[in-house]
């Protein structure tokens, strides 16, 4: 028996992106819920699951339990997955699984957080030991891996800028973005390192925000006449793990089991997919994830990505609405929203004709990977 | 010294007490042979909790690095343009480092040698390039 296809995604809801002062992400979490109960047609006390990843720049106990409070319910199944920017699309697999358990009937999964008001200082942390050397933060763990990959297989520069070029060339379009000023790759060329290799267009924004989802069978939302319900034909995960410093292959991770695994589900290959939304907190995740999903070969993302290939009307748009990159920092539940307008053909940037969409999300420094295919 | 500093407790303890000592030592597995860093209570490879310590011969390549453009820590203000490199021992464990020579004469795979330092008091591995 497969899961392909049984469960849908019945809406979605997010807050505005960028800066919210003094607002909580308990309450960024409340607004995003009620935009997605409503875009689904659900009133709150129909919800009988609440799963949501707890925010990074301020990690709670029991986290749900206080979201769950604001929203005056009480579920069936609820809690928090610490999986960094790869547990929302966990959590919405989570929920069609326990849906087609019989365990529960309508979810809601969610994430808010406010980096950009409240405290980024998690992403700048000394990685333990290491700071000795000066080694800091998140981001110079994928300059690190980038590095590598430019080393190893040649890959220029350029190829990192095709994907900086697009996310803003499609944010530029989309009124939601944070980011909405396009790059050309003269400009992406000029920019100097924060961490080299990286420089400023390879690194995702820091934004305040929240984003929801209402998860339930296809055959309940034609019971309920849910208006715009879109197919979950797959997921899969992979986890890496282990730190950068002792990855024995920093070019490769286990998305390649995730992909695999999600595609396969959904009865897809690479050649048949229309558009990706591809978790691109740096270029080079989404430029590795292209490879380890199997669109070009390892070391061939170059070639794949010249000449605006993910571009709206390239060989495989990408990042639509404008991801990480330019849309808002949030991390991931943006892309699975835009999938989902994909499929509703309601996009800023609607690819024509696409049937299919595949979101990847991720975390840590490529340790975590999850990957949903929606479908119409 | 502005909180820069490594933790002694636990298996790592012996790890910054042998380079006080100015020997820079990994794990060996008793069980399976296999060598680790960082120190840990067990084996990665068989979990086996019976760990001896071997000192490395100094021989080590480039896996990768970066360049710090901004500091991210006041105590390295500076330091920028400073390089963090991976390392892996001829022996196979893998370490974070500064590599002792030029930002722009890095290169992938380079053939590299240890030679000990001093960063805020406390004596730690760091390695130069060697011809190949």
């Amino acid at each position: 028996m497969t899961l392909s296809g049984k469960c849908v995604i019945a809406g979605i809801g997010a807050t505005a992106f960028g800066k919210h002062p003094g607002r909580s992400s308990v309450s960024l979490n409340v607004e995003a819920i009620r935009a997605a109960l409503a875009d689904a047609g659900v009133e709150k006390g129909q919800v009988d699951a609440l799963f949501v990843k707890p925010p990074t720049s301020d990690f709670q106990m029991l986290y749900t339990v206080k979201v769950a409070s604001a929203l005056g319910i009480r579920t069936r199944m609820g809690g928090a997955w610490d999986q960094g920017g790869a547990a929302n699309a966990t959590l919405i697999s989570i929920a069609c699984m326990a849906i087609e358990a019989g365990q529960i009937d309508v979810a809601v999964v969610s994430f808010a957080d406010t980096p950009r008001t409240g405290n980024a200082a998690v992403y700048a942390r000394p990685r333990g030991d290491d700071s000795l050397y000066g080694w800091f933060g998140t981001l110079p763990g994928y300059a690190m891996i980038m590095q590598r990959h430019m080393g190893v297989h040649g890959t220029p520069r350029e190829a990192f800028g095709e994907i900086a070029v697009a996310a803003r060339r499609h944010g530029a379009a989309n009124p939601k973005a944070q980011v909405r000023n396009p790059l050309s790759m003269a400009d992406y060329m000029a920019a100097d390192p924060l961490v080299a290799p990286l420089t400023r267009d390879d690194c995702t924004l820091i934004s305040d925000g929240g984003g929801a989802v209402v998860v339930m069978s296809a055959r309940r939302a034609a019971e309920l006449g849910v208006a715009a319900p879109v197919p979950i034909l797959g997921w899969g995960y992979g986890q890496t793990y282990e730190e950068v410093t002792y990855r024995a292959d920093l070019t490769t991770t286990m998305a390649t089991v995730s992909g695999a695994t999600a595609l396969g589900m959904a009865g897809l290959t690479p050649e048949r997919v229309e558009c990706v939304q591809l978790y691109d907190c740096f270029t080079i995740a989404a430029l590795m994830t292209l490879e380890d999903y199997g669109f070009c070969r390892k070391g061939q993302a170059a070639d794949f990505v010249k000449d605006g290939a993910l571009q709206l009307d390239g060989a495989l748009p990408f990042n639509t609405s404008g991801g990480l990159l330019s849309e808002t920092g949030m991390p991931g539940m943006q892309l699975i929203h835009e999938g989902v307008r994909q499929m509703r053909g309601t996009s800023v940037n609607q690819v024509r004709g696409a049937r299919n969409v595949v979101i990847s999300n991720q975390g840590g420094v490529m340790q975590t990977h999850s990957t949903l295919v929606l479908g119409q | 010294m502005s909180g820069v500093g490594p933790d002694r407790s636990g298996p790592a303890g012996a790890y910054w007490a042998a380079l006080d000592e100015g020997a820079l030592r990994f794990q060996r597995c008793r069980a399976c042979g296999a060598a680790q860093l960082p120190a840990r209570e067990e084996c990665t490879t068989c979990l086996s909790p019976e760990l001896g310590w071997e000192t490395a011969r100094g021989g080590a390549r480039l896996i990768s690095w970066v360049v710090y453009h901004r500091p991210y820590h006041e105590a390295f203000a500076d330091r920028v343009p400073y390089n963090v490199a991976v390392v892996e021992l001829q022996e196979g464990p893998r370490l974070i480092s500064n590599i002792l020579a030029p930002n722009e004469s890095l290169r992938i795979e380079m053939p590299l040698r240890l030679e000990l330092g001093e960063s805020f008091g406390q004596t730690v591995p760091l390695f130069r390039p060697v011809a190949g």
